[in-house]
């Protein structure tokens, strides 16, 4: 998910043609207050303008509780955003008030239930209510953590190493996965240190994360580079795969492969394995249906 | 010394036999920083000079002193390979009464070496020259005032002019040997305060480019370049200046550390990238028609596998030893290309001349493979279009063009649109990316053009390929 | 850039480095969004650098919507 300050529309032009999977317009942070309205202004016509082709697009709003965030959902609802991403959510009474709001533009211009939420998490008490905010609307597709507030919230520094971010990365992806929905981890912001940057993405991946949120496009291909499987990895998915073909054909409900049973998970992380192969382009999708 | 050559500027002219109507010559590999162009025409203006033929390898900003020079009368006509800034501005709106012509720079080796292109007198700058005339881009004393490197563009005026002057802000003892000038073509030495300003003599910027477009173009043009099939040990290559070139540069040397291949030589304008892999053994020989910086420039004097080249044996049509012959690659840009692969590297899509043919036409005929790099869109300025503004280098001989929207590969190469696409790159057709282009900025109205003709481009082989005409408002 | 002030009918004074190509089709989007938006009278100083019509048409919103007090969204 590639972070485009919602006042830049050259950015906003053409941040797709570097490949992320989806893209956040911000309104919020990169957004002084007296280009609040401006920048509503170019994120709602950019949304209704521009062709982003299959890239998820999600819109950063302001808080519901600031002058800005009503206005915000109306214009991004109006302009079909995929995804309003909620920042400083602490409580899931706060996702219900956001979905209120999306609910009321939705049934103004007759579209409802197409709009997606979903809620970053900046402070300790969004962290012990993780779970309650993952779960508290249908609409909610992913959480993210946003590192800088949550690591001020609990009175530390951000550290190369990440201790400080520890349990609520963990706690972050076990909510995600116990309601079902994607995990995103937060921003890397130092671009002269690519090394640093790796390793956080190789913590995450190994993590559980389903994404890294990056601020730049040269970011894109170190996270692509560490979450597309490796030659091993794809030739062992897809001889799993094909296993399962097989069994398929033969209508039996056991895949083996050379002679062994092949679990249930084993099956799961394979087709992982080549959905991931697939998004990173390094095998066809034609050659895999 | 006994026969020295040396006199003033104006007894050289004079001695010359120059009059009205006559054809004079000039290099360009000071770029931004030549002081000679002024000078001398400064002075043949003073002496009371008409009608003069200006035929220089190139033109750019600094040479907007002649925008007086050509109200006044003393130019009449002007050859190049380009024109950029407010001469190009002043003459793109009709300033001089007969058309540009516009030659590549091997083009215009031919044509001199042919006898297409007179010269009556040539006013070559070097950085060091002795009193019999051996003269070279390089300095070579203490007192050495400026460098530019190879001369290969002033290579063929000094050996087919009638009549040769050289300036030189570094007068050296005889014998100024070895020298790409050399002294039995040279009829006079002229000492000058500065040929050039060596700093300006870099095309673009050296720094790698943090832009994430050049960054995202580059990385494509290299896995062409790395997936085309000419990639294996004894391959070589020749790139431009300009942000995405540069990083192309970094991005094969990577793959060649990697495969463990080597390049037999790099041609063309010479970068102090292609120095770096020539100095790490990645490369063999380094054939430099001009030094695009100083590094380069400062490489070529010391390194006797780093070569001087004239215009005629880097990039000649009918001499078929010429380097660009054996060339299996080349990266090249663009300001247009259209969706018969034309190129137009010259005149701005607002109708005004903005750029330089140079290596573009010969590099991309003759190579194995040509790239073009260029970004679908500047701004609202789309870069692939229906049909170039104004044609440069024919289509058949552009093979693959990217861009930040995908890469398109010339229906005339199926072969290497197999292997790009077995190599999992994604192509589409020319077409579709004019189409995008157009549906995402509009289409432009047709630009003001008027009845006169301002330019003629010529082919490398001495036919006309395009007239350029002049643009109102 | 732009900026809208008080004036009669809709005048557009319009500085585009892609006049040539674009500057009749920038004119009709900064006269349209103008329209939609229920004004007739005001007079528009533009400086475009090559800019795409949906951001013109953002651009020529806000200065709008700051010129007459009166928001696009409800509140």
């Amino acid at each position: 998910m590639m972070f485009v300050p919602g006042n830049n529309p050259g950015m906003m032009a053409d941040a797709h043609i570097y490949g992320p999977d989806s893209i956040m317009l911000d309104l919020e942070d990169s957004v002084t207050m007296a280009e609040k309205d401006a920048a509503r202004l170019l994120v709602h016509n950019a949304l209704k303008s521009i062709d982003y082709g299959t890239t998820e697009m999600v819109v950063r709003i302001n808080p519901l509780n600031t002058p800005y965030g009503k206005k915000d959902v109306e214009a991004v609802v109006k302009a079909g955003v995929d995804v309003i991403r909620m920042p400083k959510t602490e409580t899931a009474d706060e996702v219900r008030e956001l979905e209120a709001e999306i609910l009321k533009v939705e049934t103004e211009i007759g579209r409802v239930g197409e709009t997606r939420i979903m809620a970053a998490i900046y402070s300790a008490l969004g962290i012990v209510n993780a779970y309650e905010i993952a779960t508290a609307s249908k609409r909610m597709m992913g959480i993210a953590l946003g590192a800088e507030d949550y690591s001020a919230n609990l009175k530390t520094n951000r550290t190369p190493g990440g201790a400080e971010l520890l349990l609520a990365r963990e706690q972050i992806v076990v909510a995600a996965r116990a309601a079902g929905i994607a995990c995103f981890d937060t921003v890397y912001s130092n671009l002269d240190d690519m090394e640093t940057f790796r390793k956080e993405v190789q913590l995450i991946k190994t993590l559980g994360f389903d994404g890294k949120s990056i601020i730049n496009p040269r970011q894109i291909e170190i996270v692509n580079e560490v979450f597309t499987p490796t030659e091993k990895e794809i030739t062992k998915a897809r001889a799993v795969v094909a296993a399962i073909k097989e069994a398929q054909a033969k209508g039996s409900g056991v895949i083996s492969l050379n002679g062994k049973m092949v679990d249930r998970p084993v099956v799961i992380r394979a087709e992982r394995t080549i959905a991931l192969a697939v998004a990173a382009g390094v095998i066809d999708k034609e050659e895999m249906l | 010394m006994r026969n020295s050559k040396v006199v003033s500027l104006e007894e050289a002219i004079k001695k010359s036999g120059l009059k009205d109507g006559m054809t004079i010559s000039f290099h360009h590999h000071f770029r931004g920083g030549d002081k000679v162009v002024n000078l001398v025409v400064d002075k043949l203006a003073q002496m009371g000079f008409k009608d003069l033929k200006l035929a220089a390898s190139s033109l750019s900003d600094v040479h907007k002193p002649l925008i007086e020079h050509i109200k006044n009368g003393v130019i009449t006509g002007i050859s190049t390979s380009g024109l950029r800034g407010e001469l190009a501005d002043a003459i793109s709106h009709g300033l001089l009464k007969e058309p540009v012509v516009f030659r590549s720079h091997g083009g215009r080796g031919s044509a001199i070496a042919g006898g297409e292109l007179k010269i009556d007198v040539a006013f070559l700058g070097a950085s060091a020259c002795d009193e019999l005339g051996n003269a070279c881009g390089v300095p070579r004393s203490e007192n050495g005032k400026s460098i530019c490197g190879s001369l290969g563009y002033a290579l063929p005026d000094a050996r087919y002019a009638k009549h040769v002057v050289v300036l030189t802000d570094d007068l050296v003892a005889y014998p100024n040997l070895p020298a790409g000038i050399r002294g039995a073509d040279v009829e006079s030495v002229v000492v000058v305060d500065s040929v050039g300003d060596s700093a300006k003599i870099s095309a673009g910027a050296i720094r790698d480019s943090k832009n994430p477009r050049d960054i995202l173009l580059a990385n494509q043009a290299a896995k062409v370049v790395i997936n085309s099939g000419y990639f294996e040990d004894g391959f070589s290559i020749q790139t431009g200046t300009g942000g995405a070139s540069l990083a192309v540069v970094k991005y094969i040397r990577e793959e060649m550390i990697n495969r463990g291949i080597k390049a037999s030589f790099a041609l063309g304008g010479i970068t102090a990238h292609m120095v770096k892999l020539h100095e790490e053994g990645l490369i063999g020989k380094l054939i430099d028609v001009q030094s695009f910086d100083k590094v380069a420039a400062q490489s070529i004097a010391s390194d006797p596998s780093h070569v001087e080249v004239s215009a005629v044996e880097y990039a000649s049509g009918q001499h078929l030893g010429s380097a660009t012959h054996a060339l299996d690659i080349v990266i090249l840009s663009a300001l247009e290309v259209d969706t018969d692969f034309n190129v137009n590297v010259l005149v701005g899509s607002d109708g005004i001349i903005r750029g330089a043919i140079g290596g573009h036409q010969d590099t991309a005929a003759d190579s194995a493979l040509s790239i073009i790099v260029c970004p679908l869109l500047r701004g609202r300025i789309p870069c692939v279009v229906p049909k170039v503004t104004t044609l440069i280098t024919p289509g058949k001989s552009v093979d693959v063009v990217v861009t930040e929207y995908g890469i398109a590969v010339n229906p005339g190469r199926p072969e290497i649109a197999e292997k790009l696409k077995a190599a999992c790159l994604k192509l589409v057709d020319i077409k579709d990316l004019a189409a995008k282009a157009n549906s995402i900025i509009g289409t432009p109205d047709p630009l003001p053009f008027g009845d006169k003709v301002v330019g003629v481009v010529m082919n490398r082989d001495g036919s006309v390929l395009d007239k350029i005409y002049n643009i109102k408002g | 850039m732009v900026t809208i002030g008080p004036g009669e009918g809709l005048q557009v004074e319009l500085q585009s480095s892609v006049e040539a190509q674009f500057g009749r089709q920038i004119r009709a989007v900064i006269t349209e969004t103008l329209e939609g938006l229920g004004v007739t009278d005001a007079h528009v100083q533009a400086i475009d650098k090559g800019a795409l019509d949906c951001t013109i048409r953002a651009r020529v919103t806000a200065a709008a919507v700051r010129a007459t007090g009166k928001d696009v969204w409800k509140d």
